[in-house]
Formats: structure tokens, sequence, C-alpha cells
């Protein structure tokens, strides 16, 4: 697996789940800020995808066994509050893991750079809206902690190491750390804390202490069921996905996978 | 709303129709109907100077009126319109033909918000006007109650949708009221964006595979004519033409904006390798323009009362969207109640950006 397609493919597929919100938002400026969000993503999967092979062949003529998303994005919208937890979890992580590449000098440094201002973005408005919704009224509160609770198992599987991505994505131990120490080994497994690429536990650690932060901000709870349920452990990434995902993939492939050979 | 102050009575009667009045005077009620004559008579002499008439500038009721109306059914007609398109951008079938759709529903929101806000400049909201909008109380395009049936009509909208709007929006630029006009320079600059992209959407198709081909010429057969009557009743049926001609809210006849568009259409269906679903359409030597058939005006009767295809269906989604989105809005304003005082309102981002910079 590339880690260029798991990135790729996280992009994707949440750009997708976003996309369906368009005519549904709650208000009109969400209609724009969803949409701004997915178009951000799908630029940033074009871009991915584009390093592994041609974007709409990997886009439209994979099967879902052979993609390699996080399990989280591929969950269905749910309600504001589902797809504002869902966007929470990820966006953190992502938000992190690209500042983390950026500071690297490896093949995603360039590409993470630019994105990482996206994210931020993406960031920050998933975090506000966890703010005005768990603390905003009784009923907002509680769907709010729904979708937190409900999304929660999924989240373990964003810190398994992705496999290659220590070489291609980054020749430095984690910038956070501030050294410099650079193995750059094609191939390196990437292992927690194994001193190359991404620091996959100091990178949980982040992620935890900053989710921690907005969802006690906001006046709720984190959530304490497992994080990474047995089976789910690294899934998505493996290719092993959630029954709602093959749905979705169908409705996305079907026009392109009806006419053979055609450009559009 | 619409109360003269005696402050713009005053200024009026010193000769000007751009009365800065602060709006909070109370309203006399008592001013002689001599003054009213020459508020009148100065805001005629701004339209005939093609002056722009701004927000705090006295205005008719039924200028005002008139103008809520249509602006208001202009926003919704972007709103409602996103449905349509939104159809589509899960099944879009390349990466950045969908990056294209979604940027194109997303202008749409935007420029429902520029209209709502130049809306609201005449004193009215856009709470009140979504309201009337989900009561059925105001109207959007008719247009957009024909359903998307196959990709190619994402194509057919941009083309000839958006190429109808640009058509009617063009002149509002130069509307007389002010903030209309300026939305509608940036609207129109956009909208011709996606009418591009829907005539190169159209093209790679006719240029494609046979069953490509195939699909852009029936959806083209099938919005041509919901096309043509996005310019309103012929002229001897329009109700408000007149007035608003006067008023220069409108610069040109549903008819005549109608024949300009089919002059537009028929070149541009020749270079894309496509036909025109109308065979009386042909060049009048005499007029200098195309002559084209009859409009078939019982079905747009029938669409504006509510029975056509996706009426019932556009409604229901926007009013769900509406209901459902309720609680959420519900929890920004508790929110905002409780924590925002001016300045802890800006200072919570700002302080956000610094700490992930």
């Amino acid at each position: 697996m590339s880690a260029a397609l798991a990135l790729g493919d996280d992009a994707l597929v949440l750009s997708h789940r976003l996309g369906e919100w368009a005519g549904h938002a709650p208000v009109l400026e969400e209609e724009v800020a969803l949409a701004n969000i997915a178009l951000d993503l799908l630029g940033q999967a074009r871009v991915l995808l584009s390093l592994v092979g041609d974007e709409d062949e990997l886009a439209y003529l994979r099967e879902e066994r052979a993609f390699r998303n996080l399990q989280l994005v591929e969950q269905p919208n749910g309600d504001f509050a589902h797809t504002i937890a869902r966007q929470l979890y990820f966006s953190v992580y992502q938000h992190l893991l690209y500042e983390r590449l950026a500071a690297g000098d490896g093949e995603f440094a360039e590409l993470a750079a630019k994105a990482v201002k996206e994210v931020a973005y993406h960031r920050d408005h998933a975090e506000q809206w966890v703010l005005r919704l768990g603390d905003g009224t009784a009923e907002s509160h509680e769907r709010m902690q729904s979708g937190l609770e409900a999304l929660w198992r999924f989240t373990g599987e964003m810190f398994q190491p992705i496999e290659g991505l220590d070489a291609a994505g980054t020749t430095g131990t984690v910038a956070a750390t501030g050294t410099t120490g650079t193995t750059d080994t094609a191939g390196a497994t990437g292992t927690s804390g194994s001193g190359s690429g991404v620091d996959w536990a100091e990178l949980e650690s982040a992620w935890l202490s900053a989710v921690t932060a907005t969802v006690e901000r906001a006046t709720l709870t984190l959530p304490t069921g497992p994080r990474t349920g047995a089976w789910a452990a690294g899934a998505g990434r493996q290719g092993l996905h959630t029954e709602p995902f093959g749905r979705m993939l169908a409705e996305m492939q079907h026009l392109h996978r009806s006419h053979p050979g055609a450009s559009w | 709303m619409a109360a003269v102050t005696a402050d713009q009575k005053t200024q009026s009667t010193s000769g000007t129709a751009k009365a800065a009045g602060t709006g909070a005077g109370p309203a006399a009620g008592t001013a002689p109907e001599a003054a009213d004559a020459a508020l009148l008579a100065a805001f005629d002499a701004a339209v005939a100077a093609d002056d722009r008439i701004e927000p705090r500038d006295w205005m008719p009721e039924a200028y005002r009126a008139t103008l809520i109306r249509q602006m208001a059914q202009h926003a919704h007609s972007e709103i409602i319109g996103m449905q349509p398109e939104a159809n589509w951008i899960t099944r879009a079938p390349s990466l950045r033909r969908k990056a294209i759709l979604m940027a194109k529903v997303q202008d749409e929101a935007g420029h429902g918000l520029y209209l709502y806000s130049a809306a609201e400049t005449l004193g009215t909201s856009r709470e009140e006007l979504l309201d009337k909008l989900h009561a059925g109380r105001q109207r959007y395009s008719s247009i957009f109650n024909y359903p998307t049936l196959t990709w190619a009509d994402v194509g057919a909208i941009g083309w000839l949708v958006d190429g109808a709007a640009i058509t009617n929006q063009v002149p509002l630029c130069r509307c007389s009221y002010g903030p209309y006009a300026r939305a509608m320079v940036r609207i129109c600059k956009e909208e011709s964006f996606h009418q591009r992209q829907g005539y190169e959407l159209l093209l790679a198709l006719s240029r494609g595979t046979e069953a490509q081909h195939a699909m852009a010429q029936d959806a083209v057969d099938r919005w041509w004519w919901p096309s043509l009557m996005m310019f309103g009743p012929p002229d001897d049926a329009s109700s408000h033409s007149e007035q608003s001609m006067a008023w220069k809210i409108k610069r040109h006849s549903n008819d005549e904006l109608r024949r300009r568009f089919v002059d537009i259409c028929v070149p541009q269906a020749e270079a894309l390798g496509l036909t025109l679903p109308d065979p009386d359409i042909r060049w009048n030597e005499e007029r200098g323009q195309h002559d084209f058939g009859a409009i078939d005006w019982t079905e747009f009767q029938q669409v504006l009362k509510g029975n056509g295809p996706c009426n019932e269906q556009r409604i229901t989604q926007r009013r769900r969207a509406h209901e459902e989105g309720a609680w959420v809005r519900d929890a920004a304003a508790a929110y905002a109640a409780k924590h925002t005082t001016p300045s802890t309102r800006t200072a919570q981002p700002a302080q956000h950006v610094e700490e992930t910079a």
C-alpha cells in the first residue's frame, strides 16, 4: 500500500460524504462551508492519487477491498452533529499529521505544506461547531455527545502506522520533538517511536490532548469506549471496510463504470 | 419599515432624492401631500438620470415591494436551483467534473447569500423571505421544477439554464436599485464561468461515444423549452413588465430577451453538434433574428401552479433541510447568547490561528 493512496483515499471519501450535504445543510453559510471543505479535500485527493496513477481509474475502477481510507471517513453523515464529530476527529488528525509531514523534507512535504493551510481551516470550523453544539442547547448538547460517542470506536485506526509513509513522507523525526535525526530508510515500517518518520504514538497523544481540550471546553465528555475495536484495528487501511462504504462506492462509480473507456 | 421620516421629507423638499435619512426619526404622519409629490418627483428624476437608488433613499412603496418580490424570487431560485445539480454531485463521472460541480453548487449558495443580503437592505430579512418560500407565498424560477435525469442534464443546465439566466441578468447589472445591481455584477461573472463549463461538458459528451452523444442530445431536447420559459410570459401577458421597465428594474421585455437568447443558442448548438428540438427555428432575414416555434404556455402555467414534475420534491427538501437544521441554528444562537461579547467573538478564532500557525 502506498501512503499516497491511504491519504488520498481519506480525502476522496470524506469529500464525497461532505458532498452529500449539498442542498441539505442547516443554514446557507454551512452549504458554503461544507462544500468548501469537500472541495479542498477533493483537491488534495486528486494530487495524492495522481502520485499513484490515474486519478479517475483509482477513484472509479477500484473495488471496495482496494480502498485504503480510514473507516472513520466512510461513515454516513448522520445528523449535523454526527458530521461535525467526524470532522473534528479527522481534521485534527489530518492537521497534526500534515504539520509533521510539512516539517519533513519527504515526498509529501510540499503537498502537506499547502494542504495544512486548508486543513487548519477545516479544524477551526469543526472545533467552533463542537463548541456551539456542545455548549448550545440541551438538544444540541445531547446530539453532539451522541456523535462523538458513535464515531469514537473508529478513531484508533488513525494511529496505526501507514506503511511506507516514513520513507516517502518524511526523512526526519517528528517535528514536535525538534530533533533532526534522519534515517530515510526505504521501506521503513514506521512503528511508533522507531525514530524514523511520523511518531505515531506522539501523533496520537497530540490528537488526544487536542480533542480532549475541545470536548471539555464544549462542556462535553470524552467518550470512554474502546477506540480500536479488535477487528477494526487498521481495517480500512487493509481494505476492510464497513457496510455503508460499498453502497457509497456503487453510487460514486456507477456512471463512470457504465461507459467503459469514455472520457468526460 | 418604510415610514418616511420627517427628516427625509425635509431633505427631499430641498430637492434631492438621495436623502440620507437616519431612518430612526419618528414617522411624522402629518407631512403635507406636497412633500410626497416632491419626493416622488425627485425619485423619478433620479431614475430618469440613471442614478442608483440606495437603501436610505426615499422610494415608492410599490417600487420597494416589487424589488423585494423580485430579489427574493431570485435568491430562492439560487437556493432551490442547488438541488437539481447537487443530485449529480455523488455520481459525477470524473474527479475533475465533480470538483467543478461542487464549486458551482457552492457558488449558488453564495449567490443566494448575496441576494438575501441585498433584499435585506429593503427592510426585510432572510428568515422572513425563507419562511415565505417555505409557505409557498414566494416563488422561485420554474426551471428548477424539472428533474436531472442524466449526467448530461448538468451540462444542459449550465449551457441553457445559466445561459438564459445570464441573458436575463446582465441588464440587471444596470438596474436602478444599487444593491441589486452590484450583487448582479458579481453573480454574472460567476454565472458566465458556469455557463462555459456547462457548454464544455456538453461538448465533451457530444464528441464522445455514441451513448454520450445521445445522452447530450436527450438532455438538450428536454431542457430547451423550459429554458425559453425562463424569460417569463409573453409581453402581452406579463403583468409586472411595464412598471418594472419604467422604474428601470427591467431594461428589456421578456420576448426581446427570449429572442436574443435564441439567437445566441442557435450557432452554439451547431458548434456543439447538437440540434434544438424545434423544427420551426429558422433565420428571418427581414427581422435579422431567428423565428422559432410556439411555447407551450399551458405547461408553463401548470409548473407555476405547482404541478410541474418536481415542485413538490423541491419544496419538501428545502423545508426539510430548514426544519431539520432548526436545532443547529438554535444551538448557534444559544451559544452566541452565552458567550459572545463583541471582543470575545473575534478573539477566539484569532487565538486559534496563533496556536496552529
